[in-house]
């Protein structure tokens, strides 16, 4: 346990560089009779401290007690920010660490931890299952995702979203991005102006990819109208939700995209800044959309992006965890109301979005939104992508449009006998064969009683098991837990314990009875729905698919 | 100049809308880390902070902008902020006008300060000085802080002076949100100087002297009392000196080891006919008396009030019987009083409260009921519909000011204990977070924040130029004596400042090295300055 009065630790040279690298070198000051604190800058803690980590390999006492004097945070509270995310290591660690996912549908594909490496949860790699994520410190550090090579896309007909990927457009070029059509739908934007820009997006019905399924032009209309004029735009692509990676293909294989559509965000709103926060798993994507934004950076007529990286944390996925972390703080859901569209990050007007809506967005201004209505259905308008992973024969990332049944998206993929599938990820729902037919609709999931999600379709045919999925459902969300609320706090790990003992056949008497009550107070009691639904799964399993019954 | 003595303003108002919080003289975030709790609620909703000290202090590497100005030059710092804030048309010429007096004298005081005279006085870069006074003079809602580094001074009411009018030049106090506050070390030192602890004044700040309101107290204790202000400590020392002080009765403080130039102090509490010392502990002090009273501790043992920095008087309660032969102090006072003739009445602490309501206008509406029930009152609270005020000197803000508030002027004085090629580092003291005072409460505990002990500090680069060794020893002598301490660098000091605590000496004897140079009006003593020179032990 380090000791919490850190400040009297110098950081090495190394560490110090490394820090400096990110705050800029400390001001000049006649230091024995001047000095100034910058405040401001507290936002940059978690890329100072992983500055820190990708230099050395792990935070050391010296590393945080600098990096809080530069920043003037109390070390104590950079304590706390360091060691809510999980690949902060504040002991010393190797340079070089693997973290083996042992998530659902790498599990699925046999997934075993190696010595020395790091359990994980996971990776964002399903398609390629089993997957390792690999950290190296040092002077020139890099992280790698293995396996190293994306497989090409399963699917060739029918694509929308996905088309330049299917094309194989160089994802670093933008010559090659503009060859494509590229910033053709901002330039729209520009013509029509933030009013109808916001109108066509809101005709088009398009809701939200993330999960929630809001619509999109009723959020970017509020944040809009606000009276405060600082304003912000941030895409969520802190994709963590186990079972989900169709942000990362995105980000990875088509950058420009994003880029463009959330400057187009940016212009609607009224946001004179952009950020992106992709999770710190996908070391590609950091890449890939940097340098689109570098490239771009003609084209955005000052709109300024910047890059935010995650450091290891499901929660942070929730908006508003999201701006905490983005601010330096622990990744902590706060309390709604006020909502982001009128207190969002550091405080101001925000309209958060999901990787894959804001690529619905560029499809919405190049046909028109009223065009784009009429694709799917009366109450899901567009295309949705799905990540197929788990027991089909072509895993990867499918676009279809609403409305298709899970049945012909298990064709695609080439499914066999099918024991259950997983909607949604671990925050969403088990349907056993006898839903098949289940037109994946918002409409149609929801009369189900199971929800879409983020996109995410694992499939457990008759061999595999699922009460280990459950178990590892419930050990994800216990990990995960921010631990700020009782509800989840609490809930997570009852869950927990009473899926344990049921899995050993030694449950406690009415042991699915205060299952059901621990679901009911986390659903009611959370404030944020990782709470809310983490309990959506096992229940789901037992009440559909009769598991322990 | 505002007569009683006390915060003008709540912690909320520090809390909750001050935009500007100056720390002068105050390491805040050790001395006073709970007051230091609202100030960085402040700084967390978007506050400025920003500390004036010698030393480089823990608040001050959290703070917006660090002054590091040399020791004993307050005012010429803050005559240089207040020039600023005048030739810069930022001072609030409608509030002077109306509210305040002395304004030209006190102009013409400042005239000389400019920013480059400033920097040549204080050792402050100009640049620096102009920003505290743009940032004091276009802050909406200023609070202004200071502890001992102002007070514990040879012209330490000068110093006070000095930050008032620059309240005053701002309208930066009685109204919400800004004020002057002079934070207490201790959870009573208000109440103490409320309840007429203080050499001329009786309960409720009445003065002595003021013939109507002390023969309101002599009918109630049936009592004569001088009109004659008594003698403050430092008065009571040279009275020993003089032998026409002779017997001394000491509650609560530990003189022999909390005055400067402690040999002679010790010496002279030698030389009284009597001693009496009523305390916790057996501090050297009460080694030296010929009588010991143990009395008990207020925050566990005692039923009572204490009150705070921002006025507000609260109630303490009983918890446990105090051990031994320990008694409470109001039992001890009483049965003294009782032996020597005369039967002050009840020892339930809420009939003496009672009796102090009726004697004390600005106490008045506080009962305990009340107290309890608003969860403590500020003074003033006049009568039982009164809520107390929140913040005071309200009246300054009137249409018509009855009674306005006078600009000070004041001079440089710089510290008594000059430097010289003898003598050629200053040393100053302070406190510790983990540490209190002398270190009677505390010095008693083990605590892992008691690292290094006492400890001379000195910059590297002193230490370097004098032959010392981190964590070697060296001898620090001043004018008045000599000790051997151990030694710490310690990059927070710039060369030519030393600093010391005073919170171990049975280890280190600091206040062998201070000097007993006051301040004429309150009697305080000059610990902030000492000339010293270091040599190492080999």
């Amino acid at each position: 346990m380090p000791d919490l009065k850190l400040l009297d630790t110098p950081p090495s040279n190394a560490e110090r560089a490394a820090i400096d690298a990110v705050l800029g070198t400390p001001p000049e000051t006649n230091g024995h009779r001047t000095a100034r604190s910058d405040r401001a800058s507290r936002h940059l803690l978690l890329p100072a401290l992983r500055a820190a980590q990708r230099r050395v390999g792990w935070v050391s006492e010296g590393a945080l007690g600098y990096a809080s004097r530069r920043l003037s945070v109390p070390p104590a509270e950079a304590y706390g920010v360091a060691t809510f995310y999980a690949l902060l290591s504040l002991e010393e660690q190797p340079a070089d660490v693997t973290h083996a996912c042992t998530d659902l549908s790498c599990a699925l594909k046999g997934a075993t931890v190696g010595v020395g490496e790091h359990p994980s949860p996971c990776l964002g790699l399903c398609e390629r299952a089993p997957a390792k994520y690999r950290t190296v410190a040092g002077e020139t550090p890099f992280e790698e995702q293995l396996p190293a090579d994306s497989p090409p896309l399963p699917q060739r007909e029918g694509l929308r979203l996905l088309r330049r990927i299917a094309d194989g457009v160089d994802p670093t070029s933008l010559d090659a991005y503009v060859a494509a059509g590229g910033f053709e739908a901002l330039a729209q934007a520009r013509e029509l102006g933030p009013d109808a820009v916001i109108e066509q997006v809101t005709e088009s019905k398009l809701l939200g990819r993330g999960g929630a399924a809001f619509p999109t032009g009723v959020k970017w209309r509020a944040v809009r109208e606000q009276a405060e004029e600082t304003r912000y735009v941030v895409c969520n692509a802190d994709e963590s939700e186990p079972g989900t990676f169709k942000d990362r293909v995105l980000m990875e294989s088509d950058p420009f995209a994003l880029v463009e559509a959330l400057t187009i965000a940016g212009f609607a709103t009224g946001a004179q800044k952009g950020y992106a926060y992709i999770r710190a798993e996908y070391p590609l994507a950091h890449e890939r959309v940097q340098n689109a934004i570098d490239a771009s950076a003609a084209q955005l007529d000052g709109f300024k992006i910047e890059l935010r990286i995650g450091a290891g944390a499901y929660v942070c996925g929730e908006e508003t965890a999201l701006f905490q972390s983005i601010e330096g703080k622990r990744g902590e859901p706060r309390n709604k109301p006020p909502f982001p569209v009128e207190v969002g990050l550091f405080g101001k007007p925000t309209a958060v979005n999901n990787v894959e809506t804001l690529f619905n967005v560029l499809e919405v201004l190049r046909i028109g939104g009223a065009e784009y209505a009429q694709t799917g259905t009366e109450g899901s308008a567009g295309t949705r992508l799905f990540c197929l992973s788990g027991c089909v024969e072509r895993p990867g990332l499918y676009e279809l449009p609403f409305g298709a049944t899970l049945r012909e998206l298990l064709e695609l993929a080439g499914a066999g006998a099918v024991k259950a599938v997983l909607l949604g990820g671990a925050a969403g729902a088990f349907v056993g064969p006898d839903l098949l037919d289940l037109k994946l609709t918002h409409e149609d999931t929801r009369a189900a009683g199971v929800t879409l999600g983020s996109g995410v379709v694992i499939v457990y045919d008759d061999e595999a098991e699922l009460v280990p999925a459950l178990l590892r459902i419930a050990e994800f969300f216990r990990d995960e837990s921010c631990g700020q609320c009782v509800p989840c706090r609490v809930g997570t790990v009852r869950q927990e314990e009473a899926l344990k003992r049921l899995a050993a056949g030694r449950p406690h008497d009415g042991e699915l009875h205060t299952l059901g009550e621990v679901a009911q107070v986390m659903r009611d009691a959370s404030i944020c729905g990782l709470g809310q639904t983490a309990a959506n799964a096992v229940e789901s399993a037992i009440a559909n698919l009769k598991v322990f019954s | 100049m505002f007569g009683a003595g006390g915060g003008t303003s709540s912690y909320e108002e520090v809390r909750e809308v001050a935009d500007l919080i100056v720390l002068w003289g105050s390491n805040a975030r050790e001395a006073h880390p709970i007051f230091f709790h609202h100030v960085l609620k402040a700084m967390n909703r978007g506050a400025k902070l920003m500390v004036v000290d010698p030393r480089r202090t823990t608040s001050a590497q959290w703070a917006d902008l660090w002054l590091g100005l040399d020791v004993g030059t307050d005012i010429p710092l803050a005559n240089a902020v207040a020039r600023e804030i005048v030739v810069s048309g930022l001072a609030n010429e409608e509030f002077i006008a109306r509210a305040t007096t002395h304004y030209d004298a006190f102009r013409e005081s400042i005239e000389p300060w400019t920013l480059e005279e400033g920097e040549r006085v204080t050792g402050v870069p100009a640049e620096a000085i102009r920003e505290l006074a743009h940032a004091f003079g276009n802050a909406a809602n200023p609070q202004l802080c200071w502890t001992l580094g102002i007070t514990e001074h040879h012209n330490a009411v000068d110093n006070v002076f000095a930050l008032i009018n620059l309240a005053l030049l701002v309208g930066g106090v009685g109204r919400y949100g800004a004020g002057l506050q002079p934070l207490r070390g201790q959870n009573n030192v208000q109440g103490g100087g409320d309840m007429g602890a203080i050499p001329n004044k009786l309960p409720g700040f009445q003065d002595v002297s003021d013939d109507i309101a002390r023969e309101k107290f002599e009918r109630a204790w049936g009592a004569r009392i001088s009109p004659i202000a008594g003698l403050h400590l430092t008065g009571m020392f040279e009275a020993m000196e003089h032998g026409t002080l002779k017997a001394v009765y000491v509650v609560g403080e530990n003189p022999a080891q909390s005055e400067a130039d402690k040999q002679h102090t010790v010496e002279l509490l030698k030389g009284l006919d009597h001693l009496v010392v009523q305390d916790l502990f057996l501090t050297r002090t009460a080694e030296l008396a010929d009588v010991v009273l143990p009395g008990c501790a207020g925050w566990a043992e005692s039923e009572g009030t204490v009150t705070s920095s921002e006025r507000r008087v609260q109630r303490v309660r009983k918890a446990l019987d105090p051990p031994g032969e320990a008694r409470d102090d109001i039992e001890i006072v009483y049965e003294l009083a009782r032996r020597l003739g005369h039967d002050l009445g009840s020892t339930k602490a809420e009939d003496i409260w009672n009796e102090v309501r009726s004697l004390s206008p600005m106490h008045a509406g506080m009962s305990y009921a009340r107290l309890e029930e608003l969860r403590g009152i500020q003074w003033p609270c006049w009568h039982d519909e009164h809520p107390g005020e929140q913040f005071i000197h309200g009246r300054l803000w009137h249409d018509v000011v009855v009674e306005p508030a006078p600009f000070m002027a004041v001079e440089h004085s710089p510290p008594v204990d000059v430097l010289d090629d003898d003598f050629p580092l200053r040393l100053t003291t302070g406190r510790r977070l983990e540490s209190f005072n002398t270190g009677v409460q505390t010095g008693g505990y083990s605590s892992p924040l008691h690292v290094n002990g006492e400890a001379l500090r000195v910059s590297p680069e002193d230490g370097a130029r004098y032959g010392l060794v981190d964590g070697g020893r060296a001898v620090v002598a001043s004018r008045r004596g000599e000790i051997e301490a151990p030694v710490a660098f310690d990059t927070t000091l710039r060369p030519g400042l030393a600093f010391m605590n005073l919170h171990f000496p049975e280890l280190v004897d600091t206040n062998v090295l201070t000097i007993d140079a006051t301040d004429p009006l309150s009697g305080t003593a000059e610990f902030k300055a000492t000339a010293i020179k270091v040599t190492p032990v080999a």
